[in-house]
């Protein structure tokens, strides 16, 4: 992509780490709000990922540039951890309450 | 600024999955929201290609359209919570504070950012740079201990949601 300016990529990976957060604030649904969260880190990957290509001069060499793919690579492996368990957590407090809603999951309130 | 080819492509792509990302948000029923995250991460896969990322571009659409999204959508069906009328969005001020609270973020960090970053045009990255060779040398060489860790996290992660999902809370 020549001629592409870097603000292009970063543009829209800010609107979808937006979009990301204002779904987490408005969303009632779990589900919902774990996709949310997964478009957040999509954008940072996103943005990780524009930097590497853009500002590479000046590094030494391609071992050094490549931190940002690597950077990348260990997020996807955390998110897929992160959504295993999340999902196994609302399963459960789904056979627990028959209700996910998240207002009205309050049961750590002392 | 001239406009190219390239950024005629890439103007259709960001606003593609700038649109399916607003969608995710903005549907009630679950299952269309699961089905627009889809079409945002192929469409990322699609970008990363773009910046010459083979490797990690393959990896966005093997690991997130197919493992983390099918996780998604099976839960979805396992709760039966498609029909929009289990989990009914009523109005209330999150809506509007969280709306505001949106913009004015958008505001504060494209005031910051754009101007810095319009000028930078032209990728650095040499040829190859994305590619597989390139990955695994870097991963099994600098970064193989957080590789390890991740290992560790990836099985804790399996054994955690086993249990979680066998055993009955009560």
């Amino acid at each position: 992509m020549n001629g592409v300016p870097l603000a292009g990529f970063i543009g829209l990976s800010m609107f979808m780490f937006i979009t990301g957060v204002v779904g987490v604030i408005i969303r009632r649904n779990p589900i919902v709000i774990f996709m949310c969260i997964e478009l957040m880190l999509n954008a940072v990957n996103l943005a990780f990922l524009a930097f590497a290509r853009y500002k590479f001069s000046g590094l030494a060499n391609v071992n050094q540039g490549a931190a940002g793919q690597m950077m990348v690579v260990f997020v996807m492996a955390v998110a897929a951890a992160e959504v295993a368990v999340g999902l196994g957590i609302i399963m459960a407090i789904y056979r627990l309450k028959e209700n996910i809603d998240v207002d009205e999951l309050n049961l750590l309130k002392g | 600024m001239k406009i190219t080819p390239d950024m005629i492509v890439f103007a259709m792509l960001a606003g593609m999955a700038a649109l399916s990302a607003v969608g995710v948000v903005a549907f009630r029923n679950a299952v269309r929201s699961a089905l627009c995250l889809v079409f945002t991460f192929f469409l990322l896969g699609f970008l990363y290609f773009a910046l010459n990322m083979e490797m990690l571009g393959i990896t966005q659409i093997v690991v997130y359209t197919g493992a983390i999204m099918v996780l998604f959508l099976f839960v979805i069906m396992l709760l039966n919570l498609g029909a929009s009328h289990v989990l009914e969005e009523k109005s209330d001020p999150k809506k509007v504070i969280g709306i505001g609270f949106g913009v004015s973020l958008a505001v504060l960090l494209a005031s910051q950012i754009v101007p810095v970053l319009i000028k930078v045009n032209a990728p650095t990255a040499p040829e190859g740079f994305g590619s597989p060779q390139v990955i695994g040398n870097v991963l099994f060489t600098d970064y193989v201990f957080p590789f390890e860790a991740v290992s560790i996290l990836l099985l804790l992660g399996i054994v955690g949601s086993v249990l979680l999902a066998k055993r009955r809370l009560s």
